[in-house]
């Protein structure tokens, strides 16, 4: 699926949940789904620090698309992690590098993408970009 | 004074009556900024409205008017602490920049061989303008450890305190964990080898009485904001002498007495200090945050809020894996705890969720959470405005959290 699709799917899922902790007891349950990057590959380069919780990003480029895995030691983070990964991993690195992430406001999780948050997420989504540019055209 | 009772006091403090993602809000953050009454609001609006000139430097009616509101703010500062005069009272934008004053004056006058001494239990800004004073001067940064009750460990205490001992810079209640420190017998140590001493008041005059001449401190500190005032206020208390020694901090309009390109020298306390415009509406609400609050038998607060400590650590008690952080003998009321299994960050967004508003992290504090092995707390605390209910309230909320999280 094309990153802009599985983002409308992402946006219906969401739509039918009109309370807080419903939508977290969804976000807490992807969390268990996520691509686990492995223990060994834990490595300090590897970590993205946040002020509160901290996310491990590995990437992998494999017939033309990059693959991504990642663990976090919050299990919240580790819900938007496996959102985020949905969208991206497996996608080509050009198509990564163009793609918004509205969707992320149309759910109502932008404050876990805010700047002033440190929990680790932008830093991620950067380092998914950073990724992929480096990976265009290779 | 005023007859305390919490139902009343609570239609002071309008933001108390708002919602958050349409659940009320339980504010449970006031160790990281208190909430202000209706009096602060409309005090500051006050200024604007009618009173707002700069001060200390117009002939003019609106500047002797807001020259004599900000002195008089200083005065009732000044009375509030007991204070021998009211220029050992200097305005500044809050605990840091209190303390940042005191250590850059230190960063001058310390030399290698001298000691700074600190506290494991500190805040960052108790300790990181210590370690740049040292780094400036070249004297050494000790520090008096914590023991597991979350107390400062005073088995060994004579053995912090010697001849090369300058400066002791000590909190009175730690942020992160509540714990109430014995100031006074540090005091005494400090100066009995020569010292003088700063304490960080940030989280202990919204809580208890402090009479500096009585505990015969050099400094003392604390923000308005975390005592019901705006924010960007703050006070440096120093004794006379040790203010007299210490050279000026920032340079600029107001501290000086005579300027020439050939040099300049320095005005008087407590102006040598307050260089700059400074936060006018903010020092005189301040005077307005500090009349509401001393309206009130403190004691009769103090007691309330232990009332409350009390009962949310009890009712904490009764759950499953919870951990509290900080079981000193005595505390204000702060309540840090951590969740077997479950990280802060998750505690709390889910918390949030449901209304409850805590802080969660290392507050910081990172000394403190590497002592304990731990990367954060959740941390819940009270003030005279909170209620048995909302702690029910917060208990619901995390038995439902915990369940999500298990
Ligand atoms: C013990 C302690 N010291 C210092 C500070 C810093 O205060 P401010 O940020 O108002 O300057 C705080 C605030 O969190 C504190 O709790």
């Amino acid at each position: 699926m094309k990153i802009e699709e599985i983002e409308n799917e992402i946006i219906d899922e969401f739509g039918v949940y009109d309370d807080w902790m419903d939508k977290y007891e969804y976000i807490i349950e992807l969390g268990k789904d996520l691509d686990l990057i492995q223990e060994a590959n834990k490595t300090d380069d590897k970590l993205i620090k946040g002020c509160q919780s901290r996310v491990w990003l590995d990437s992998e480029m494999k017939d033309g698309v990059l693959k991504f895995y990642a663990d976090s030691d919050a299990i919240i983070t580790k819900g938007i992690i496996s959102l985020l990964l949905r969208v991206f991993s497996g996608q080509k690195p050009e198509d990564i590098v163009t793609a918004d992430l509205d969707f992320i406001d149309k759910i109502g999780l932008q404050e876990h993408l805010s700047p002033t948050r440190a929990n680790g997420l932008l830093s991620m989504v950067k380092q998914i970009k950073l990724l992929a540019l480096q990976n265009v055209e290779k | 004074m005023r007859k305390f009772d919490v139902n009343t006091v609570r239609k002071d403090f309008p933001l108390l009556a708002r919602q958050v993602y349409g659940k009320p809000l339980v504010y449970f953050d006031n160790g990281a900024t208190a909430q202000k009454p209706q009096v602060v609001i409309d005090r500051i609006n006050q200024f604007y409205k009618e009173e707002n000139a700069n001060i200390h430097r117009g002939v003019h009616h609106l500047s002797q008017v807001g020259t004599d509101l900000y002195e008089e703010s200083r005065k009732t500062i000044q009375g509030f602490l007991n204070a021998k005069f009211s220029e050992e009272i200097i305005f500044t934008k809050g605990t840091t920049d209190s303390i940042n004053l005191v250590a850059f004056g230190y960063s001058k006058m310390l030399k290698p061989g001298d000691e700074v001494l600190i506290t494991e239990m500190e805040h960052h800004s108790n300790i990181v303008p210590w370690q740049m004073a040292c780094e400036y001067s070249g004297a050494t940064c000790k520090y008096i450890p914590l023991n597991e009750k979350g107390e400062l460990d005073l088995s060994q205490i004579d053995s912090h305190f010697n001849s090369n001992t300058k400066v002791v810079a000590v909190t009175h209640v730690s942020n992160s964990l509540g714990t109430i420190n014995p100031i006074e017998k540090l005091i005494e140590k400090a100066h009995k080898v020569g010292a003088r001493i700063l304490i960080d008041g940030a989280q202990s005059l919204q809580h208890f009485k402090v009479d500096v001449q009585a505990l015969d401190v050099d400094f003392y500190v604390f923000s308005g904001h975390k005592l019901f005032g705006p924010t960007g206020t703050g006070i440096l208390y120093g004794k006379k002498e040790a203010l007299d020694q210490l050279p000026p901090y920032q340079g600029g309009g107001d501290m000086i007495k005579e300027v020439k390109m050939s040099g300049t020298t320095y005005n008087e306390l407590p102006h040598k200090f307050e260089a700059g415009t400074p936060n006018i509406a903010g020092g005189i609400a301040l005077k307005t945050a500090i009349d509401y609050f001393d309206s009130f038998d403190i004691q009769e607060l103090q007691k309330y809020e232990q009332e409350l400590l009390e009962y949310a650590e009890s009712e904490i008690k009764k759950l499953e894996g919870i951990r509290i952080i900080g079981e000193a003998d005595e505390k204000v009321s702060v309540l840090s705890f951590v969740v077997d299994g479950a990280h802060h960050f998750d505690v709390g967004t889910l918390l949030d969720k449901q209304g409850i508003a805590v802080r969660t992290g290392h507050h910081c504090t990172q000394p403190v959470m590497d002592y304990f092995g731990i990367n954060g707390t959740v941390r819940a605390s009270f003030a005279f405005y909170n209620t048995k209910e909302e702690i029910d309230q917060f208990i619901q909320a995390l038995k439902r959290a915990l369940t999500m999280l298990g």
